[in-house]
């Protein structure tokens, strides 16, 4: 097995070129344990630890750009305050260790349907960026991103260079049920944002279907539903709109039966996790509009 | 593993300290998958994708011709017996024209490289003819229709209980129960390195249990004298009953034998969990009758254990099952049948706790329902029934030691409760995985009580041997305590030089490397070690003393160390054993079946969002009668650690077996608790003496094993007002029924 060390990104965008079967390793928490099993044995494998601009974030413009190379235990760190929603679900991976090595593009790179940065990513409106040497930069919608289980949109020469979000500008949250209390891969999970600017609502299903998605019909009942001049009004959601919103995530998903969990627990443990964490927002998002006020 | 340990005053009583602990926890300490020889050279199995098939053949050309590698067998190569097992040797070595279970060993492969013995291994063709596999336990036992598993019936064994006729009552509650396969989950693979020896015999460094038993297994099945075959043990990664049985042994002697080179084989952590016997699933029916005053009048009990696809060490788990299966309780009326049968499920076998944690869930879980159908709390009614020093069995047995378990309960009961969670998503229900914020969450107690017998019983010839040497080293008093039992994790190696400090004054101890070279230490299994190797030990070191007093009054005004300077060493090799126990009348199930017998008590306190199923045990709390603390330290940890895995069992811990496949044989899916599942711990531990055991101490690893699970699945119960009969519990359980 050959091991590629590109130190900078136009390397590593040359080495995937000539050898699109050598599999990219950065945190290396999920292409190790795959080696380690068995379950795949790479022609070549291609490190990207070394090209330092992967670990970086920056914020232009009013934009976040995270570098795939950004472990968890930094954006918990660091970007906590702007991307909230990724932070807590970067807080439920594994164990400090994995969150120490384990990054976003890794989790994207693996794309599978139970990875936890994905329902916030959805949920925040998130842009990938991959790139390759022959067809340069692709701007890819996270919604877009996710083909099927374990499949993405990028293509066998291109590489995950970073990811782009707004910084939050109204509540979110991330929950996940697994059936212990650390460590644990997600039954499944729900992610949601609050954008009280544009009055929209962000959504992202995760361990619930073959790909993370989004409850947009959910979305769009939940954005015409809440009162968002008002945030002041004492009886701020009906219960109703709960019940309604965590119908509709509950619809939007295509759970099935496997070791971790049923179909019929994924589909009632979203609504809950939808109605919860929407209640939570709610109550963060008045109280903000009560201090302004 | 070697100990020398100078400190003063580390004698029985003290927290000496583990030498392997520094070791382990830095990561330096050598675990058998460690063992490591220049010439070495790698074995792999070859194991059945099928839980049911005959063999029509098998094409071995593709591996020979591949490079690297050395040898390729099946069991026409096995020169000697071609079955081994604990009780009936009834499993191949190499599947022979059939396999009866999924990852059943078919074939072995060695070569200078595991890449390229994994790879030979994979290029072996073998033709299986897919047979209809038997899965459920219950048509195995009881359709006449069904077809047999091995050569024998399906049931390999029944044990009733049967006393008394009155089995009516004014309060009947009755209950059917489950409890899923566990496994013991030890972290360290099975391993090991087998060198061949220049007279022909074989020189096996391996983690196991029980360096003899695995011996007289292994050189049968070589053709060879048992002298010839040398067993040391290399570091165990944990144990629990899962390193009783053989796994790799056989196999790499065997590979080391024909290729001539020295043999390693590891199994990864997925082989793990099919090279070795798991906890018996258990399927049980009971019936408990009682006075309305909730005084027990009559047990009924249906236990069906699953052994899969081979003996292993069911017979006895099955006797556990029975003979414990009512529990601590004073009942004059029983009629107990407990059968363990074969199916082309995994082989199961022991586990901490051994039968008796199977049905002390169910007795348990009777005893909640009985309490309340008695308007009675569940420690009142416990303690109505609860059997003391003088009691009697269901098997007829007397209690002629310490049983103080109303006390028990009470002292239980009294600990203070834990407060409410402050809020802290690490201290809820889902942990950091915000599942809820306080939503959804209700808190239960629940209790539970567990016996379990100590040491092997039935009438077993159950001993241990060791060989205590004091001499001088440096010029000063130094004792070699050798013995072949093994460290499996638990702190024997500790416990034999505090026993040999104790016994001779002496400070500076070693305890030497456990081999075949001395005489059987019987298992490190049954909670058994530290009263049956401990006697030993404390037995060869009192024959030392007798020489050493001897020679001391020939030679009056003599130290000592004079002494030892003009005889030279002073060394004696005792055997011990303990109150000998009878078999079980095979009708009745009466008789003397066990030579001690444990009590631990458990409190739970559990914090439960009953909308998603989820809990957070908040407290154990526990009180256990060890008869005599021998390292409060190490005592302690197995508490902890038999509560971790009784938890483990009331929430998570499944091996998944649809149509005799396992469906998650990887740390991914069968989940262990983590240190946010685990609480923190209240324990009280008594020392009421056994004045028949060494120091008056009890065997303690197991019994806190047995008393979580239902003290946690009660807990659960009484915060979500489900029945919940079946461990480990889902989220689903709780939430959608
Ligand atoms: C013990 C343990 C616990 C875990 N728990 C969780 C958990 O709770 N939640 C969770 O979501 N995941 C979990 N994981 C999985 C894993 O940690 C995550 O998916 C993590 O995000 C992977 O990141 P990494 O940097 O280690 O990726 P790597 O293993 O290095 O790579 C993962 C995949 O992405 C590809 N890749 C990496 N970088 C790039 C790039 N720049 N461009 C293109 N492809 C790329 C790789 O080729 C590979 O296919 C766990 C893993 C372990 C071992």
């Amino acid at each position: 097995m050959a091991f590629l060390r590109p130190t900078t990104w136009p390397e590593a965008l040359a080495a995937k070129a000539e050898l699109p079967g050598a599999v990219p390793i950065q945190g290396g928490t999920d292409v190790m344990v795959e080696i380690n099993f068995d379950v795949r044995r790479p022609e070549a494998l291609l490190d990207l630890t070394r090209v330092a601009e992967l670990a970086r974030w920056s914020e232009t413009g009013g934009r976040l750009r995270v570098g795939a190379g950004v472990p968890y235990s930094r954006v918990i760190g660091e970007l906590g305050d702007r991307l909230p929603g990724l932070a807590q679900a970067s807080r439920t991976v594994g164990s400090p260790q994995i969150r120490n090595r384990g990054t976003v593009g890794g989790n994207l790179g693996a794309a599978s349907p139970a990875g936890d940065s994905h329902p916030p990513l959805l949920a925040g409106g998130a842009v990938i960026e991959v790139e390759s040497a022959a067809r340069g930069v692709r701007m890819i919608p996270a919604e877009e991103f996710y083909l099927g289980v374990k499949r993405s949109a990028l293509e066998p020469d291109e590489l995950i260079r970073a990811f782009h979000a707004e910084p939050a500008t109204g509540p979110q949250y991330f929950s996940k049920v697994g059936t212990r209390n650390a460590m644990v891969i997600a039954v499944c999970s729900f992610a949601l944002a609050l954008h009280p600017a544009e009055r929209r609502v962000g959504t992202g299903i995760g361990s619930a279907a073959p790909t993370p998605l989004r409850a947009r019909a959910a979305e769009e009942f939940l954005a015409a539903e809440l009162d968002w001049a008002a945030g002041l009004a004492p009886a701020g959601l009906a219960p109703g709109v709960l019940a309604r919103f965590g119908e509709l995530v509950s619809e939007a998903a295509a759970p099935i039966d496997d070791v971790r969990g049923t179909a019929g627990y994924r589909r009632h443990a979203l609504a809950v996790m939808a109605r919860r964490t929407l209640t939570w927002a709610w109550n963060d998002y008045r109280k903000a509009r009560e201090q302004c006020a | 593993m070697t100990s020398t340990d100078t400190r003063t005053s580390q004698g029985i009583g003290q927290s000496a300290p583990r030498p392997d602990g520094t070791l382990k926890v830095t990561g330096e300490f050598a675990y058998s998958s460690d063992l490591w020889l220049e010439d070495m050279v790698w074995g792999v199995t070859l194991r059945s994708p099928h839980p049911a098939a005959r063999i029509r053949s098998i094409d071995l050309g593709p591996a020979l011709a591949m490079p690297g590698v050395l040898a390729v067998l099946t069991h026409e190569d096995v020169p000697g017996e071609k079955h081994h097992g604990l009780e009936l040797r009834d499993q191949p070595v190499l599947a022979v024209d059939r396999v009866r279970y999924q990852g059943e060993p078919v074939a072995l492969v060695a070569a200078d490289h595991p890449e390229r013995a994994r790879r030979a291994a994979a290029a072996i063709v073998v033709d299986y003819e897919v047979t209809e596999a038997v899965t459920d336990a219950r048509r195995a036992a009881f359709d006449p229709a069904c077809p047999k598993v091995g050569e024998r019936g399906n049931i390999l064994r029944h044990q009733p209980v049967r006393v008394g006729s009155v089995f009516e009552a004014p309060v009947v509650v009755t209950g059917e129960y489950e409890v899923g396969m566990q496994d013991q989950a030890f972290l360290g693979p099975e391993s090991g390195l087998a060198v061949p020896a220049e007279d022909g015999g074989v020189d096996l460094y391996v983690a196991t249990q029980w360096l003899h038993v695995d011996r007289d297994q292994i050189a049968p099945c070589l053709g060879l004298p048992a002298e010839k075959v040398r067993v040391s043990l290399a570091g165990v990664g944990g144990a629990f009953g899962a390193r009783e049985d053989l796994s790799m042994q056989v196999h790499a002697c065997l590979l080391a034998l024909r290729t001539g080179r020295p043999v390693k084989m590891v199994y990864n952590r997925e082989e793990s969990f099919f090279g070795h016997v798991h906890r018996h699933p258990a399927w049980m029916r009971y019936e408990h009758g009682a006075t309305r005053d909730g005084r027990l009048i009559y047990v009924k009990a249906e236990i069906l254990l699953d052994g899969g696809a081979y003996c292993s060490s069911s017979p006895a788990v099955v006797g556990n099952a029975a003979s414990l299966g009512a529990g601590p309780y004073e009942v004059g009326n029983v009629e107990i049948d407990a059968y363990g049968v074969y199916t082309n499920n995994p082989p199961c076998g022991a586990m901490r706790g051994f039968g008796a944690v199977q049905a002390c869930f169910a007795y348990e879980s009777q005893m909640d329902r009985l309490a309340e159908a008695c308007g009675l709390s569940p420690v009142e009614l416990r303690i109505r029934n609860a059997v003391s020093q003088g009691s009697r069995l269901i098997t007829g047995q007397l209690i002629d030691s310490p049983a103080p378990l109303a006390g028990m309960l009470a002292e239980l009961e009294a600990f203070p409760l834990p407060a409410a969670s402050d809020g802290d998503l690490r201290e809820l229900p889902g942990g950091v995985a915000q599942t809820t914020h306080g939503e959804g969450v209700r808190r239960g107690v629940g209790y539970g009580v567990g016996i379990k017998n100590i040491c092997f019983s039935e009438g077993f010839d159950d001993y241990s041997t060791a060989r205590v040497r004091l001499e001088l080293a440096g010029g000063e008093p130094h004792v070699l305590v050798h013995t072949a039992a093994a460290e499996v994790g638990q702190g024997l190696v500790t416990v034999q030089a505090q026993v040999a400090r104790t016994e001779l004054g002496v400070e500076r101890v070693t305890v030497a490397p456990a081999d075949t070279t001395v005489g059987s230490a019987g298992s490190s299994s049954a909670s058994r070690q530290s009263y049956v190797t401990g006697g030993a030990v404390k037995t060869a070191c009192e024959a030392v003393r007798e020489r050493l007093a001897e020679l001391a009054a020939a030679h009056p005004g003599l130290t000592t160390t004079a002494l030892l300077q003009r005889f030279g060493p002073v060394e004696e090799t005792r055997e011990y054993r303990h109150r000998p126990t009878f078999p079980m009348d095979p009708s009745t199930g009466q008789g003397d079946s066990h030579t001690q017998l444990a009590l631990c008590v458990h409190r739970a306190v559990v914090d439960v969002d009953v909308e998603l199923g989820l809990v957070k045990v908040v407290e154990l709390a526990a009180v256990q009668d060890v008869g005599k603390v021998l390292n409060l330290l190490a005592l302690e940890g197995q508490i902890h650690g038999g509560s971790a895995q009784g938890l483990g069992l009331a929430l998570m811990e499944e091996v998944l077996v649809a149509d005799g496949r396992l469906r998650n044989p990887s740390f991914t899916d069968y989940l262990i608790p983590t240190i946010l599942d685990m609480p923190p711990m209240k324990v009280s531990i008594l020392e009421n003496p056994d004045p028949a055991a060494p120091y008056g101490l009890r065997g303690a690893g197991e019994p806190p094993t047995l008393s979580t699970t239902p003290a946690v699945v009660a807990a659960v119960r009484a915060a979500t007002g489900r029945a919940l009969s079946r461990v480990p519990i889902r989220p689903e359980h709780i939430a959608l029924t």
